[in-house]
């Protein structure tokens, strides 16, 4: 625990405490959320805070308070799908290809080039077009958008390890490539795994908020932030910025908060490698 | 003979069309022989023995034979070349530090080698792990098998690798300069036990070295190499005292044995 805060440093702590917020407000959402976020009153619109609606409500007369809290759910889940898959699709494909090398490797990397070369936003949008505007649609497609930039960074760094006589030695004791790839290669790879997913759990939070933006990824009722940003357009327009700018900035301070925590992984197993 | 190579050429591709590490080299390891690989760096030393275990580089062509107990090595590939591995030949490297994963203890080490690799079950495999670390003379054994290797001496690492070595009861050892990187108290140390082990068990040795004189004081034959090419084969007594090549006088005189004492001194300890 002392370690971790040391190697968060300050603000790396209130990033730390930022995202526990989040995700505690996530899944406590249904006991704390004080209205229910897709129910909305006409006599209710436009409130500004007060003591019975903390944060005011939206055009449909919606608690924003509860919104938030709702929309953290799939704001929080959409990328965590999103990161999983990477994280284990792009793990396998960088390993095997290290492993087998040659032709495997060639096969394997001009795949993940081919992927590179479509815009990620592009690729969702194209999907989506053919399985319906979804979620899971939206989050699928965008692992597939993602798994080249992180095969790509574990590949590079498995190249390494590979030609270590750490690594080489087992093979020469007659143990299997799975066996030392899961054994020996994986953990240390691991870190790097580790820090690639907490990045891009912001991108893709981003991304899959602006999917949801355009309207391609959570639907209304749901709520998203993503959402309340597109629909808090119409109320911004009539004078009441708040639901736009209350859901931009959950999304912009998770996100950078994500992003501090994983270079501040990133930068500590950097540093430990050097040593 | 138990490992034949008949005239193993290997050349690598390299800018400017391909580079030949070695030319033409011919030798043979008998069933519990111990034979030198003698030479200097680059001399192809390393590359006959990574032939063997066929971990030459990916872009390596190779001409030539090479058969362990009338298997050709050279044909095998996958399972074949697994089994081989784990059951036949054992390889001991010259810096144990670089072996061994630097994050996980010693009993992992060779638990992984028996299990995974020969088939043991784990308990037997951590029971056997005990028993070797004996063999090779390392006191404290329980306290070794929970160590990790930054906490163990290189002298100390090596015996735990050539335990890893014999556990499989392989009929061939391959040693690439096991105690180059060992400094010199432990160095003579090592080399007995290993051996030791060896002579117990057995099994044949094919030891590469740069050392002429701890070649001779181990082997029971010693081939010279220079530049991919075995330029002269012999006993131990007949290279010392009568080195057909000028290349193997050489070697001699660069002991620094040689220099300090006079050359028929022997090792000078």
């Amino acid at each position: 625990m002392k370690r971790f805060a040391a190697r968060m440093g300050p603000i790396g702590i209130v990033a730390v405490v930022i995202v526990a917020i989040v995700v505690f407000g996530a899944v406590l959402a249904p006991l704390i959320a004080p209205y229910d976020p897709t129910i909305g009153s006409v006599t209710q619109r436009y409130l500004g805070p007060s003591l019975e609606h903390l944060l005011g409500t939206d055009q449909a007369g919606r608690d924003i308070f509860s919104r938030l809290l709702w929309g953290a759910r799939s704001s929080l889940v959409g990328p965590l799908i999103v990161v999983s898959i990477t994280a284990v699709v792009g793990t396998a494909l960088a390993l095997t290809s290290v492993w087998w090398g040659g032709f495997v490797d060639s096969a394997i990397s001009r795949v993940l080039d081919l992927l590179f070369a479509f815009p990620n936003l592009l690729l969702a949008v194209l999907a989506i077009s053919v399985f319906g505007a979804s979620l899971t649609t939206a989050a699928i497609a965008l692992s597939i958008a993602y798994i080249p930039y992180t095969a790509r960074v574990i590949r590079s760094t498995a190249l390494r390890e590979r030609n270590l006589p750490y690594i080489r030695s087992p093979q020469l004791q007659g143990i299997s490539g799975l066996v030392i790839t899961a054994r020996h290669l994986l953990p240390n790879v691991a870190p790097l795994i580790v820090t690639g997913a907490t990045i891009n759990f912001g991108f893709a939070m981003i991304e899959l908020a602006a999917l949801s933006f355009l309207g391609l990824g959570v639907q209304p009722p749901d709520a998203d932030w993503g959402l309340m940003v597109s629909s808090g357009q119409q109320s911004l327009i009539s004078g009441y910025p708040a639901e736009s700018i209350l859901a931009g900035l959950c999304i912009v301070i998770t996100v950078a908060s994500l992003g501090y925590i994983g270079e501040r992984l990133g930068g500590r197993s950097a540093a430990g490698r050097k040593a | 003979m138990m490992l034949d190579i008949r005239s193993l050429s290997l050349s690598i591709a390299v800018d400017g069309g391909p580079k030949e590490i070695l030319h033409d080299v011919t030798l043979a390891v008998g069933r519990g022989e111990a034979v030198g690989l003698v030479g200097e760096s680059g001399s192809g030393k390393s590359m006959t023995l990574r032939s063997v275990l066929r971990t030459e580089p990916r872009n390596a062509t190779v001409t030539g034979a090479i058969t362990l107990d009338g298997v050709d090595v050279l044909s095998l590939k996958g399972e074949p070349l697994r089994q081989l591995r784990a059951h036949q030949i054992a390889m001991i490297a010259q810096n144990p530090h670089a072996v061994l994963n630097p994050v996980l203890p010693i009993s992992r080490y060779l638990v992984e080698g028996m299990h995974d690799a020969q088939g043991l079950s784990v308990a037997a495999a951590r029971l056997r792990a005990g028993e070797l670390l004996e063999q090779v003379g390392i006191d404290g054994v329980d306290r070794v098998l929970a160590s990790y290797p930054h906490q163990l001496s290189g002298g100390m690492l090596q015996r735990v690798v050539i335990a890893g070595a014999i556990a499989g009861k392989p009929s061939l050892i391959l040693a690439d300069e096991p105690t180059t990187a060992l400094d010199v108290t432990t160095q003579a140390e090592v080399m007995a036990i290993l051996d030791d082990c060896r002579r117990e068990l057995g099994m044949a040795l094919l030891f590469v070295t740069h050392d002429l004189d701890l070649a001779a004081a181990v082997c029971d034959r010693i081939n010279v190499m220079k530049d991919g090419v075995v330029v002269e084969t012999g006993v131990p007594d007949q290279l010392r005292d009568h080195p057909a090549h000028p290349y193997t006088q050489q070697l001699m005189d660069s002991r620094p044995a040689s220099i300090m004492w006079s050359p028929s001194d022997g090792s000078g300890e």
